[in-house]
């Protein structure tokens, strides 16, 4: 495998990762808020934070990977979309910054805040959305360079019926995963009354998650016909995606394998995300990035793969940890530890 | 002065890491005491130091979140701001900063295993084993992000043709002069200034409520370890000034106000300094720059004449290399004074003035922390990659770095105040002693 494949691999295997961690922490704010509305917040909300407390810090480092490794990788990558991204990325960080932070203060400090409940919901909400902003400008068309110059075309942006379905699929599916997780999760602790609500929000979010999906697929073919004719010479990832959704919408649908389903929920998204990494490439940022062109000077490369390999070694075990303490462990999981 | 972008990209990078590093510096710091507290309250079976442990740690979760956010900001700013210069250095400093996200990483995870196993494991080793990891964890991920930043004053590891970085040594990057004297000096001012502020909020708790024997343990730990930490430190600052002296004779010269190149040179305390670059009011050490700078009143100190006007540092940065030079040497001499007077038994330690010369060190020392950081990062202006590339090739050139400005200053205001406010709330509303009771009701005082 060249260094280039590898190292974009790798990077977008922090990015799958961190959209499932992402997801299941923006939906269980959001959900946390909502329960908190409809007075559930006993169950859900105990539940919820349950899960939360130990790992919320590990799912922003996933995030600082990518960004931290994209850099490294691809540093013609920091030149553009740093220049174009200054605005919605600002953005994105202050709302990360709120959500992170008011976590902490909510969790940690004075609890039964409403206005703390608040702000972390929604911008778990707002997140998803605005770092979707990203993945869209990749696509070409909302850059234009003049003398040198990186110029972000937000009105072009705003009005592009495909910006909007990759909006809404990116809302959708945090919404999916989550409760996806969480009814697991829920199941797990034995809490049957948060399981059944968390179960209805599956099977809502279900449907809109592969209409959104199809919307995508309808923007990208008026947006970006070539990355859309290279989607479908891989089809059999994305009919995988689709065999996957029905799997675990039928589990949870039957009240089975609540665990079996999430783990369908993962693959949809894994088959999803890589059938669309694969047909990007090889363009980073369509047309002024190229996998080729941009790619870090090969000592660096070689320094990166090795520092990531020593990396995942201690971070694995650790990882392993951190989930048979609070995420496997039958009596952390029921409260009683 | 006109507010272009270079202005401000300067003006916002330097409010996000003036912000970020009193987060930072707790974060290194915090974990080592929290870590001797456990390890005494487990060793002498004494629940005082294993509440203070657990007190430390609640509190440290609201920083580190803060910390977190912080950090993120910065990292993606760095991008942000300054496209140019990470598309040549990015090329040459992605290890470190791809290293220190792994350190970060690991800490996160242990901190969080941490925080929720107090009462977990039957052998109460285990869980104090667990501050092993984020202490290794938190200090490295500043020693990496330090070799990033000693990359920028002493660059090598590479060549620069047609403004592209080639022939890239990524270790010789990491391992640039810099390193060794810039790691050890943030890290043990880190530890240093935490100590500190922990023993200025204990001695204030017992100026206002007079103080358990949980507040008189956690001032006697907490000041032992400052006065440890006190002395590393000036060790530390010591090698810095020879190193300085050695690749950035500009930066220790405008520290200085050194303008001929002479041996015997005089170090200059405080003073001003008029427009003809006369120094008044000075106090003057006679010889000793020379001493600071190599070990000997023979040593020949370069004067800020021999550097090209275009490529001096302002002069201004005098007063901040003073100011933390000044409370440096505070430290070492409050919390010598509160040893010295607890264990020369004729005096009483706890005594007021005493007391508040404690609670004062602490944010004097966090201020050192950011007049140093200010001193080491306008010392090396013009210049962003020294030598290489100038701050005003690097900035973005994008439209709306005023308004980015604004929306990340009303985040930091807002970040703040509510920090605080958590923060003395939740001490407020479960007193110490309250907490030892609940905790540990077979223990008598």
């Amino acid at each position: 495998m060249s260094l280039e494949i590898l190292g974009i691999t790798v990077l977008w295997i922090f990015l799958y990762g961190y959209l499932i961690v992402a997801s299941i922490d923006f939906g269980a704010g959001f959900f946390a808020f909502y329960g908190r509305l409809k007075n559930k917040e006993h169950t859900l909300n105990v539940l919820i934070s349950r899960y939360l407390s130990p790992v919320w810090e590990v799912t922003n480092v996933f995030f600082v990977f990518f960004f931290v490794g994209l850099v490294g990788f691809f540093p013609d990558a920091a030149y553009y979309y740093g220049t174009a991204l200054l605005i919605p990325g600002s953005i994105a960080i202050i709302l990360l910054a709120i959500r992170g932070s008011f976590y902490a203060f909510n969790n940690y400090g004075s609890k039964e805040n409403i206005v703390y409940l608040f702000l972390y919901g929604a911008t778990g909400l707002l997140i998803p959305a605005s770092l979707s902003t990203a993945m869209t400008i990749s696509e070409g068309g909302f850059l234009e360079v003049t003398d040198g110059t990186v110029k972000f075309l937000t009105a072009e942006l705003f009005t592009s019926p495909y910006s909007w379905s990759v909006v809404v699929l990116s809302i959708v599916s945090v919404l999916f995963i989550s409760a996806a997780f969480l009814t697991y999760y829920a199941d797990r602790a034995g809490d049957m009354d948060s399981r059944e609500v968390l179960r209805k929000f599956s099977l809502f979010w279900s449907p809109p998650t592969i209409l959104a999906s199809l919307l995508v697929f309808v923007g990208l073919m008026e947006h970006n016909n070539e990355h859309f004719m290279n989607a479908l010479d891989i089809w059999w990832m994305f009919g995988l995606s689709l065999v996957s959704f029905f799997a675990a919408s039928y589990l949870i649908y039957k009240r089975k394998k609540f665990g079996t389903a999430f783990i369908f929920v993962m693959l949809q998204f894994f088959f999803a995300f890589f059938g669309y990494g694969a047909s990007h490439l090889p363009y980073i940022l369509k047309p002024f990035i190229t996998i080729e062109s941009s790619v870090t000077n090969p000592a660096m490369g070689m320094a990166l793969v090795i520092a990531f390999i020593a990396g995942l070694l201690l971070l694995i075990p650790s990882l392993i940890l951190l989930m048979r303490l609070f995420l496997f462990d039958a009596e952390y999981v029921k409260g009683k530890k | 002065m006109e507010l272009d972008s270079v202005i401000l990209s300067r003006m916002l990078t330097s409010t996000t890491l003036a912000f970020h590093i009193i987060f930072a510096t707790i974060g290194v710091g915090v974990p080592i005491m929290i870590s001797i507290a456990e390890f005494m309250g487990i060793k002498r079976n004494d629940p005082h130091y294993i509440l203070l442990a657990r007190r430390w740690a609640r509190g440290f979760t609201i920083t580190v979140a803060v910390g977190v956010v912080t950090g993120t900001a910065i990292g993606l700013q760095l991008s942000m701001l300054w496209p140019a210069f990470m598309q040549v250095a990015g090329q040459v400093i992605a290890l470190p900063l791809f290293m220190e996200t792994f350190a970060f990483f690991f800490e996160a995870i242990f901190l969080g295993i941490y925080l929720y196993t107090w009462d977990r494991f039957k052998n109460k080793w285990i869980h104090w084993l667990l501050t092993i990891p984020v202490m290794i964890g938190s200090s490295a991920s500043a020693l990496f992000i330090t070799t990033v930043n000693a990359f920028m004053n002493t660059p090598q590891g590479f060549e620069l043709s047609d403004g592209k970085a080639v022939n890239i040594d990524p270790i010789a990057a990491m391992l640039n002069p810099a390193t060794p004297p810039k790691v050890f000096h943030v890290l043990t001012t880190a530890y240093l200034t935490s100590a500190l502020i922990l023993a200025g909020i204990t001695a204030f708790a017992i100026l206002k409520k007079k103080g358990s024997e949980y507040h008189r343990k956690a001032l006697r730990l907490t000041m032992v370890s400052a006065l440890i930490f006190a002395f590393a430190t000036a060790l530390a600052g010591d090698i810095s000034a020879k190193f300085l002296a050695e690749y950035q004779p500009e930066k220790l010269a405008a520290a200085e106000w050194h303008f001929e190149t002479e041996k015997n040179a005089d170090l200059i305390v405080f003073g001003t300094l008029d427009e003809n670059n006369e120094v008044h009011n000075e106090i003057r050490i006679p010889g000793f720059l020379s001493f600071l700078a190599g070990n000997s009143f023979d040593k020949e100190v370069i004067g800020l004449n021999e550097i090209p006007e275009d490529e001096r540092p302002p002069l201004w940065i005098h007063y901040l290399f003073d100011l933390m030079v000044s409370i440096g040497f505070y430290s070492i001499f409050i919390s010598g004074l509160f040893i010295l007077f607890w264990r020369w038994k004729k005096r009483d330690e706890w005594n007021k003035p005493l007391l508040w010369g404690i609670v004062a060190s602490g944010p004097l020392a966090m201020l050192a922390i950011e007049f140093g950081w200010i001193y080491a990062e306008v010392g090396r202006q013009p210049w962003i990659l020294r030598g290489y590339m100038k701050v005003a090739d690097a900035a973005t050139k994008a439209d709306g770095v005023g308004l980015t400005f604004m929306m990340f200053v009303a985040l930091y205001v807002l970040l703040g105040i509510l920090c605080v406010v958590v923060l003395i709330k939740m001490f407020k509303n479960k007193p110490a002693e309250a907490e030892l009771e609940q905790r540990f009701p077979k223990h008598t005082e």
